[in-house]
């Protein structure tokens, strides 16, 4: 086990250091000067070029990639143009927020997911099937920023039960375990929930189906053995593929949060991309997708080994 | 050849001589829900593409008194946007860019998804390793990370959205492209083709194109439904098209301070691309059933 933990960190170099190289180029395509959004509209020749010495954008590329990589090892991501703040606090502040959200949607959406996935499978083809599968289907199909609104009409508007934007009274950011905060993420949580939901449920229901018509289901049966520990043996055989979808969906929640964030000015690190985004703020944009990329890496890092723990099958091969 | 005669063996090749495309069809056409969604998808394609036939408002005049009308008002059948445009004209003439945007970005990516697979695929060794350890730093990135990623680099525009979101469907589409490819390439009609003198290019075009492309144009159609939604979503963030143009997510967008005032009306645009993402999403999974013969 040791050492297939060692050889998947090994392989998760390269990978770590392409995402690195994406993200240090992502700067380099944009259109115009990277200084665009610092340099006054009357700004001298010699101010740009000063400027420009100053961020080191008139090195070579890869001398500034080396550089850039060497201080991003040591915790260095830059300061933001736009607050003059650290890009590494200011990321790490959002992502908590953002974190919480994932794993309150991650609650629901998985638990649903895996109940309505086990119930269509063990029902296959009978009405309890087709309500979960349209369940499972509605929620991969809806655009997510759009039930955000809609519920936010109802809840908010209309019945004027819960909040509409914003993670706490006041605006605060701070995040406290009491209703009154709760009441924030209730809506946010419930939207993000929705797609991963209707993605565990589709592989969960065809996992199901798919084990049980094989041979082993029948001997089990024909053992004498009862349904439920059939289904002991159902649950143990579908858990490393459902986790790994899981694990997936936890981080494309993680990584993907800006729309959802942006409808409910939910303050993690897809309201501070939008905010990077549209102040043309590159220094914070790299940083945030860096440090999102890392993570989703990292979280794929970890679902290969959970999976590897309790499949045996992986690690042979 | 004297039992032709018998009508009894004359029915059974008929049948058989069905080809496989023929049976997908005919399978496709008794699914009653794919056939629903067919024919919605056509009547969304169809009044956006003749929408300045259709006798609509005009899109982009608005109203100053007449804004934010509710749904039912005379002349308003949709209600009027915060600007007293009319939304069902919107709605419709903004399917054109709506649509666009959204599927746009599969095709090119299956086309070019397909080649780079192929070609991994079948010439194999130090190609693939590089074709497809390139495709795999894509996936470091969760998908909607990166259409943000790259459009929020290049900036706002419909161009750079169809760009952000073709390389995010490139890597998805080369994947499938290679996996199938390597199925069919140590097939003996591949050996037998190359046996005869077949050049790869040859092979790659007749032989393995015709077996590859199904199962690449079945996974591509589902992902059109998570196109529509992200391609809508970059505009609802500003990132795609620009005002005044009717887009389904720019109209979200500039609606959603209207919330309080006229809610249905607000969510409106968000009902067109649930309606689409949804049909393709039942469609593509009716064509991957149909063309499961083995069921």
């Amino acid at each position: 086990m040791l050492a297939y933990v060692a050889r998947r960190f090994v392989y998760a170099i390269p990978i770590v250091l392409s995402v690195a190289l994406v993200c240090f180029l992502l700067v380099h395509i944009t259109p115009g000067d990277p200084l665009v959004a610092v340099l006054p509209a009357d700004a001298s020749q010699e101010l740009a070029a000063q400027l420009r010495t100053a961020y080191g954008f008139d090195r070579p590329l890869p001398v500034q990639f080396g550089l850039w990589l060497w201080k991003a090892i040591h915790g260095d991501l830059g300061n933001s143009i736009a607050t003059g703040r650290p890009v590494l606090s200011e990321v790490l502040r959002a992502v908590s927020n953002t974190v919480t959200l994932a794993i309150a949607a991650a609650a629901i959406g998985f638990t649903l997911g895996l109940f309505f996935g086990l119930l269509a499978g063990y029902f296959r083809d009978t009405w309890i099937d087709k309500v979960a599968t349209s369940i499972a289907i509605a929620g991969v199909s809806l655009p997510h920023y759009w039930l955000g609104m809609v519920l936010v009409i109802i809840f908010s508007v209309q019945l004027n039960w819960l909040p509409a934007v914003g993670a706490g009274p006041g605006g605060s950011g701070e995040w406290k375990w009491n209703w009154e905060h709760m009441s924030y993420l209730v809506l946010p949580a419930i939207t993000t929930s929705v797609i991963p939901m209707g993605i565990v449920t589709r592989t969960v229901r065809a996992l199901t189906g798919d084990i049980l018509s094989q041979d082993f289901v029948e001997a089990l049966r024909a053992k004498g053995l009862q349904e439920w520990h059939v289904f002991r043996h159902v649950i143990k055989n579908a858990a490393p593929t459902a986790l790994a979808v899981m694990g997936l969906q936890l981080g494309y929640m993680l990584g993907g949060s800006i729309l959802i964030e942006t409808v409910f000015s939910w303050p993690g690190s897809g309201l501070l991309l939008n905010s990077a985004i549209f102040q043309r703020d590159l220094p914070l944009l790299q940083g945030t997708i860096l440090v999102l990329a890392l993570f989703f890496v990292f979280l794929n890092l970890m679902v290969d080994i959970a999976q590897a723990s309790i499949d045996p099958r992986i690690k042979r091969s | 050849m004297t039992a032709i005669t018998d009508s009894a063996l004359q029915a059974a090749p008929a049948t058989k001589a069905r080809g496989y495309w023929a049976t997908v069809g005919r399978r496709i056409v008794r699914d009653k829900v794919s056939i629903a969604c067919a024919l919605v998808l056509l009547a969304i394609f169809l009044s956006a593409l003749l929408a300045p036939w259709l006798g609509l408002a005009d899109p982009y005049q608005g109203s100053m008194i007449r804004r934010l009308r509710p749904i039912g008002t005379p002349n308003y059948p949709l209600g009027s946007d915060e600007l007293g445009r009319d939304m069902l004209a919107r709605l419709i003439y903004g399917g054109r860019l709506s649509l666009l945007i959204g599927i746009s970005p599969v095709i090119f990516a299956f086309i070019i998804g397909t080649s780079l697979g192929i070609v991994a695929g079948y010439v194999g060794g130090k190609l693939n390793t590089a074709i497809m350890r390139t495709i795999d730093v894509f996936f470091a990135f969760p998908s909607v990370l990166l259409a943000i990623a790259i459009s929020g680099a290049l900036g706002a525009g419909i161009v750079n959205s169809i760009v952000s979101l073709t390389v995010v469907f490139v890597p998805q589409i080369t994947r499938v492209a290679e996996s199938v490819t390597t199925g069919v390439r140590n097939m003996d009609f591949v050996d037998a083709a190359r046996a005869s003198g077949a050049g790869a290019l040859t092979i790659m075009r007749v032989h393995i194109l015709g077996n590859v492309l199904g199962p690449i144009f079945v996974y591509s159609t589902g992902l059109i439904s998570v196109s529509m939604i992200l391609a809508a979503g970059l505009s609802f963030l500003g990132l795609g098209t620009k005002p005044p143009e009717p887009e389904w997510g720019l109209m979200l967008n500039t609606l959603r301070t209207a919330i309080y005032v006229n809610p249905w009306v607000a969510a409106l645009p968000g009902t067109m691309i649930f309606a689409v993402s949804i049909c393709f999403n039942l469609l593509s999974d009716g064509l991957r059933s149909a063309m499961d013969i083995r069921n």
